[in-house]
Order: structure tokens, then C-alpha cells, then sequence
């Protein structure tokens, strides 16, 4: 399968979580977070039993914790949410470090906060431990409609062209003297988004021709 | 025949004068058989104005013309991406039509410019494999088939690589594997030498050269027609204006002006003659 070349996301390895069939992680991460979704916000100790069942499945998986910590980041625009709420929300105050807080928003954001680190590290544990391509594979074992599992298929694809393309008109745009330091900027990144937006439509196209040259019916062979 | 809108002498003249003797011989070695082909875009710019082209099996053919030319057009009627307004396609002597898409594709090999474009699967392997897995080849004898034709284009130590992690000519030539793997009876390429640095130029035209293919070269890299294609066509305005020996063509100079064609600085075919194909 993947030779030397990883995803961002994946780190390689041989454990017996590196070595589940991509299906059966799969439902497992999808039972685990209807579970943790559906728990209410006050029981706390079963959350740190949640916490724990993950850190059990990262330490088999010998994924660093570290390496998972960092792609964290992702969750932030999260994390600003929720410390937001308990000052946003109404009802009863209550105080926290001399401030008055909402109660209900206090409570509000803790399960944002800790339902949505137990999925985004349980997230990244299954990407970590499973190559994209399986991740797909897997998809179609569990009968996933055939499209939206192309459609993602020719993300991972063209994620690292579209990247590179962003990439080349942010050096164009700044070797042209153009630096996105204030508000009056953002009209000229918005622009330059839409005119990714179709280059990367063309590309489609193209990428469709070239398909269909190759006698393309509608369904990728398997 | 249909040829009202062509400003060229008339298809069937035409055809008698490509047709001097022996003509059975001669129709049964043809591959691709153009005649009276004219297209017009659905918003109305006309494109092609009566093109007729023969290509005989074996032969390596280049379709020089400047931008605009209406080459990118001609190429996407060789496999029926776009059906023809008048006219006709054949290949093999098999005619381009609805019915006869599959098949058409399996004959005529289109390599795009971008190999990005044409290298949309996850692993080398899975690339190659598509074409073939399309026209319902299975288990060993599509993994036979996907190791032959990127040994082909020395390739195969990468079939498990993701094309995105290649070099730029590593993507060319597995773009060319893709469309070898379906056994083409003619290879079409559109600017096979765009981009490359110039020892994965000679590559390509090395590999191009061991082929046992018909190919049929669009190309703006004159020197490259002069190297590795006997003959050239010249396609300007959305007719054939030239079609005859390539050094004859590159060393028209009344025809290279005429039509926006110029020879790169310092390149005289007068002076590389021997070294040219043919």
C-alpha cells in the first residue's frame, strides 16, 4: 500500500491500531462520538473515563502525544466560542475569578470545550493511524454512497495542487508589493480566492476530459 | 460531399490526389481519417473550417500551428469529446459516433498537456489501471498490463507512489503510461515537451522513439517535431495549410511567417539534418 510517502495527518506506524481495518475504526469513532455526544454536560467523571479510553487507544497506537497535541490547533476558533459563552449567555450569574458569569453558559461551553477535544483528538487519532487512501476503502466497505467517496477521493487528490496553486498567487500577489496587512487589503484576497475557485473549476473540467478519454462511464472500476 | 463551407480544394479531390495508387493497401494501413471536418463552438466562434488528415499506422506525425490554430479542437474530435459539425472522424476505419465511444477511446490515446489533469488517482498503480479497468481488464492480467506500460515509459519502481509526490517529467511519463496501458492504436499528445527540463525532454523523446506506436504530436517545440516526427502538418486558422516532410515545412520560410510559426534563436534544420529523424 502507502509507501514511505504519509498525509499530513498520518503518522506511520505498525501497531494493532495502525493494523485495524479502516471500516471497523471507522464505526468505532462514530459509536464513540454519538456516545460522548449524547452524554449530558453534568456527568464529569464519565468524560474523564472517555478521556482515558482515548489515551489507552494513543498509547497502543504509539502515536506521540506530542504530534497530536500540535494538530490540535485546529480546534482554537472552538475554544474562542466557548470561553466567549458564559459572558455571552443570560440567566442566573454566578462568580468565577471575580467576574460574573452566566451559569447556564458556564455549563454551555465546559461541553462544547470537552465534547468537541474527545472528538477532535479521537478524529486525529484515526487519521494518524490510518492512510487516506483506507480511510476511503473503508468508506466503501461500509456501503457509502459511491459518489461523495469519489468526491473525497479526488480531494486528497488535488488538495496538494490547489494548495500549491494558493500558494504561487499569494508569491505573485506579494511580489508585486502586495502585503494582506489591514481590512482595506481583504477585497484583493477575496479575489484572488474566487479566481482559485476557477482555475480549480477548470481544472475539473479538464480532469473530466481527460476521464472520459480514458473511457470513463459514471463509475471509478474497482 | 459536405464540404460547402470549406475555403480548401474539395474533399474528394483531395482525397483522390492522397490516394495516387494501391488504394486498398493504403486504406487498410490508415488510422486516422479525417475528412471535411469543420466545428463551430456553441457560442459561435468557428474553429475548424474543413480539415482533412490521414495518418498512416506506424507513421509519427507533428500538428504545428500557432495559438488558436484550432489544434486543441482537432484533438478532442480524434476521441469524440466533441462530435463533429461536417464531416467526419474515422479511426481505424471505424467512425467517430456515439455508438463507437468506448472503442474510439481505446484506439485514439489522448495525453493531456497537464499531467495533472490526467493523473487524478491516489497511487501511480490505480493511474495506470484505470483505462484498462474501464474496458473491463481484471486481476493479473490489469496488473500485467499496468507493469508493462510503465516499463514502458520506465516507470514501474513507482507504482505505489501517489503521482503528486513525482517529479514533473516522472508525471509526463506516467501520464503517457496511462493511455499506453490501453494499447492505443494512435498516440495523441498535446505539447508533450511543455515544461521540461531539457534531460527529461530527451527522455520522453527517447522513450517516444521505442514505441511501437502511431503518434500524432501537437507542438509549439519545432526542434522536437524536426527530432522525432518524419512528418508535420501545419494547421492554421482552422485549416491544414501544409502537410508534407518536416524539413521541408521548417525550411518553407514564406510558410513558417505566413502562419505565426517561428524557429526558437540559433536553430537552423539546414545544420541538423543528419541527426533528425526519418
Amino acid at each position: 500500500m502507502g509507501a514511505g510517502h504519509g498525509h499530513k495527518l498520518h503518522y506511520h506506524g505498525h501497531s494493532p491500531v495502525h493494523r485495524l481495518p479502516a471500516h471497523v475504526k471507522l464505526v468505532a469513532l462514530v459509536a464513540f462520538m454519538l456516545t460522548v455526544v449524547a452524554t449530558p454536560h453534568e456527568w464529569y467523571p464519565v468524560f474523564a473515563g472517555y478521556l482515558l479510553l482515548l489515551l489507552v487507544v494513543i498509547a497502543v497506537s504509539a502515536v506521540p502525544p506530542l504530534y497530536l497535541a500540535k494538530r490540535m490547533l485546529i480546534e482554537v476558533p472552538f475554544v474562542v466560542f466557548a470561553v466567549l459563552m458564559p459572558f455571552i449567555a443570560t440567566g442566573p450569574r454566578t462568580e468565577v475569578l471575580g467576574l460574573a458569569v452566566s451559569q447556564d453558559g458556564l455549563l454551555a461551553a465546559w461541553g462544547l470545550l470537552v465534547k468537541g477535544t474527545l472528538g477532535v483528538i479521537a478524529s486525529l487519532t484515526l487519521a494518524a493511524t490510518t492512510e487516506p487512501r483506507d480511510v476511503l476503502a473503508g468508506l466503501e466497505r461500509l456501503r457509502f454512497p459511491n459518489q461523495l467517496v469519489q468526491i473525497m477521493g479526488f480531494m486528497l487528490r488535488y488538495l496538494d495542487v490547489v494548495t500549491e496553486e494558493m500558494r504561487r498567487m499569494r508569491i505573485a500577489r506579494e511580489s508585486r508589493g502586495f502585503r494582506a496587512s489591514n481590512l482595506r487589503h481583504w477585497p484583493v484576497v477575496a479575489r484572488s480566492a474566487g479566481a482559485l475557485f476557477i482555475r480549480s473549476y477548470e481544472r475539473g473540467e479538464r480532469v473530466h476530459l481527460a476521464m472520459m478519454s480514458r473511457g470513463y462511464t459514471g463509475k471509478l472500476p474497482r | 460531399m459536405t464540404a460547402r463551407a470549406v475555403p480548401e480544394e474539395p474533399t474528394e479531390e483531395a482525397s483522390r490526389r492522397a490516394v495516387p495508387e494501391e488504394p486498398t493497401e493504403e486504406a487498410s494501413r490508415r488510422v486516422l481519417d479525417v475528412r471535411g471536418l469543420a466545428y463551430a463552438y456553441p457560442d459561435g466562434h468557428q474553429a475548424l473550417f474543413g480539415v482533412n488528415l490521414r495518418v498512416q499506422r506506424g507513421e509519427r506525425v507533428a500538428l504545428l500551428g500557432p495559438n488558436g490554430a484550432g489544434k486543441t479542437t482537432l484533438v478532442l474530435h480524434l476521441n469524440g469529446i466533441l462530435a463533429a459539425g461536417v464531416g467526419s472522424v474515422q479511426v481505424s476505419g471505424l467512425p467517430v459516433t456515439k455508438q463507437n465511444l468506448q472503442e474510439v477511446r481505446r484506439r485514439v490515446g489522448v495525453v493531456f498537456q497537464d499531467p495533472d489533469d490526467q493523473l487524478f488517482m491516489p497511487s501511480v498503480r490505480d493511474d495506470v489501471a484505470f483505462g484498462p479497468a474501464n474496458l473491463g481488464l481484471r486481476g493479473q492480467a490489469l496488473e500485467d498490463r499496468v507493469r508493462h506500460a510503465l516499463s514502458q515509459v520506465g516507470m514501474v519502481d513507482f507504482i505505489d507512489r501517489p503521482p503528486h509526490h513525482l517529479s514533473f517529467g516522472q508525471r509526463r511519463r506516467v501520464a503517457v503510461a496511462t493511455v499506453l496501458a490501453m494499447e492505443p492504436e494512435i498516440l495523441v499528445l498535446d505539447e508533450p515537451s511543455s515544461n521540461l527540463d531539457p534531460a527529461s525532454r530527451r527522455e520522453l523523446a527517447d522513450i517516444l522513439r521505442s514505441l511501437d506506436v502511431t503518434v500524432l504530436m501537437v507542438t509549439h517545440d519545432l526542434p522536437y517535431a524536426l527530432e522525432l516526427c518524419p512528418r508535420s502538418v501545419v494547421l492554421s486558422d482552422g485549416v491544414i495549410v501544409a502537410d508534407g516532410a518536416t524539413y521541408d515545412v521548417l525550411t518553407d520560410d514564406a510558410l513558417m511567417s505566413a502562419h505565426r510559426l517561428e524557429l526558437p534563436f540559433g536553430f537552423d534544420p539546414r545544420t541538423v539534418r543528419s541527426t533528425s529523424a526519418g
